[in-house]
């Protein structure tokens, strides 16, 4: 107990990577998972930018990387890290990594919570003369804007997720601080306080999605 | 003199899916299919389901594309027309749909806002072209409401609204009662009915139900795997029609015409001779029909039948038992053969 005293400010530096690095991830993660989702969903037969082979390469490119686990990918990316960011290490190449990964993962869940839009409604639109770019932004992401939500706040907690194993690999925040202090020191205390505080965080975040969510469902 | 250009011209139109199975043959959706609307049609077209009626009314506004054949859209063919000139088309067509298809992420009044907003109408124009339709509609005070807060009935008003807030010259209606109950459907088709009668829109309808054609239509076509098999004045049609698959059809939703199974059950019942008479044109007399019946006493009673009427014209079908002896029986039938259809029933 004393120890974890002791260690307050770490606790609360590696709290804000961890905010950091999750904010960040979710912005770009949850920028490049839009694009992706919203290319595999136009693409796709039927829709209304269908292209075959431009569906086949994304599909193929996310069911490619989607597998590998995390903390394999976060190893297999470094040089492309170091390519874009310019260092393989520290919080920015990390930041560049899980938001690459998470990009792929939120693709797949941007693309099944458009499905969930009346093909009908689609047509409706079409029908008035409207065209594909008016579509997605007065049509698609409107009317799935409810899911899409939940999406997001489901991909946070696993934002969190890979924040924490990043820690074993040169990133900051509390998943590198329960390694340090806790796990590497045999100090259980410490590794609960870092696991108490991304339980807070984490039902914060899906308080806070849920509350939207049902504001744009409008029930 | 020469006809006007009608509004909406088919010529030749047809529309083939390539196969989805590798060496399976493929789907002829519209087979060489020609029509013509005139403005202020009401046109029906009618048929059973998979018979390929909503595709070919999604031929018209382009929302497929047909493989064969001219769209003459007011003489202007649109068939091969790129998307980005379609736009412009497609403002002049409304459409609604059986499942409504409004925005449930926007209000009642910005649905109908929204083919304004494609339009590129400012924003004063575009208010008050919404309050106008949804006063039409009768729908003034859910302007705020959201479509999930509406019944089925007024789901479909604000789809007309939205379908004709840019004054469109002709209206596709897709099913646009099969979801709604009676009663409602009825509120509806009235509601279709002043669209055309008030403002001149001219209509196609897409159903199969009888209600639709009686309550609406003028003209109508029906169709069968992907033809159109009769076409026509809609009493003509219903009364007479001349393609056994129409006259299938046509008998499952006119009244007075028994099916196999009720044949059957009569069969059972009366031993003697049956026969349906026809009448077709309000100029039947049935009281002479009758007459001429029991001059020579043969005896009759009416085991099934029904009166139709469409735009004001009665027609129908009674099926009758007769007794007598045979030779009596014929020599009546004869002369009311003269005077109208008769069909004996074996």
């Amino acid at each position: 107990m004393d120890s974890l005293i002791d260690l307050q400010p770490e606790f609360w530096k590696a709290a804000g990577e961890t905010l950091y690095i999750v904010g960040f991830t979710l912005l770009f993660g949850g920028l490049g998972g839009l694009l992706i989702g919203l290319g595999l969903y136009l693409s796709r037969a039927g829709s209304i930018l269908a292209n075959r082979p431009v569906f086949a390469v994304l599909n193929v490119l996310v069911n490619t990387v989607r597998p590998i686990p995390f903390i394999i990918f976060l190893a297999a990316a470094q040089p492309l890290a170091r390519a874009v960011v310019g260092t393989g290490i520290g919080n920015n190449a990390i930041i560049f990594t899980i938001a690459l990964a998470a990009s792929f993962a939120m693709g797949r869940i941007v693309e099944q919570n458009l499905l969930t839009v009346s093909p009908g409604v689609i047509e409706a639109a079409r029908s008035v003369g409207a065209g594909p770019v008016r579509i997605i932004f007065t049509v698609l992401l409107p009317e799935a804007l409810g899911p899409l939500i939940l999406g997001y706040t489901f991909i946070f907690v696993a934002l969190v997720d890979m924040s924490a194993v990043a820690g074993y690999v040169g990133g900051g925040g509390l998943g590198a601080f329960a390694l340090l202090y806790g796990y590497r020191q045999y100090n259980p205390i410490v590794t609960w306080a870092a696991v108490l505080l991304i339980i807070v965080l984490v039902q914060l975040v899906q308080f806070l999605g849920n509350w939207l969510a049902r504001k744009a469902l409008r029930r | 003199m020469s006809a006007p250009t009608p509004l909406v011209e088919l010529k030749n139109v047809s529309k083939v899916y390539p196969a989805t199975v590798k060496g399976a043959p493929d789907v002829t959706a519209i087979d060489d299919v020609s029509l013509r609307i005139d403005a202020g049609d009401v046109y029906g077209i009618i048929g059973y389901s998979g018979a390929g009626k909503s595709t070919l009314v999604r031929l018209v506004n382009v929302l497929e594309r047909s493989t064969a054949g001219q769209i003459l859209i007011d003489g202007r063919d649109v068939a091969g027309l790129p998307e980005r000139e379609l736009r412009p088309v497609r403002l002049g067509i409304g459409m609604i749909f059986q499942q409504f298809n409004l925005l449930n992420s926007r209000s009642v009044a910005r649905n109908v806002e929204y083919p304004l907003e494609v339009a590129g109408r400012d924003k004063a124009a575009r208010t008050k072209r919404v309050a106008e339709m949804l006063d039409f509609v009768g729908l003034g005070d859910k302007a705020g409401a959201y479509p999930d807060q509406l019944s089925g009935g007024q789901k479909q008003r604000v789809g007309i609204a939205r379908a004709l807030a840019t004054s469109p010259a002709l209206l596709l209606a897709d099913e646009a009662t099969s979801a709604l109950d009676p009663e409602t459907t009825h509120e509806v088709l009235e509601l279709l009915k002043r669209v055309n009668q008030e403002f001149g829109v001219t209509i196609i309808v897409i159903t199969h139900e009888m209600d639709v054609i009686q309550t609406l239509a003028t003209k109508v076509a029906v169709m069968d795997r992907g033809r159109i098999i009769e076409r026509g004045d809609v009493f003509d049609v219903f009364s007479n029609p001349q393609q056994d698959a129409s006259a299938r059809f046509v008998s499952t939703v006119v009244k007075g015409v028994p099916s196999a199974a009720e044949l059957a059950v009569l069969r059972a019942r009366h031993t003697g001779r049956i026969v349906t008479l026809a009448f077709r044109t309000d100029a039947v007399d049935q009281t002479r029909v009758f007459g001429e019946l029991s001059r020579d006493g043969v005896g009759f009673q009416v085991v099934y039948g029904g009166i139709n009427e469409i735009q004001g014209r009665p027609f129908g079908h009674l099926t009758l038992a007769l007794t007598g002896d045979d030779a009596t029986i014929d020599s009546a039938l004869d002369r009311v053969r003269a005077l109208t259809t008769v069909t004996e029933v074996r």
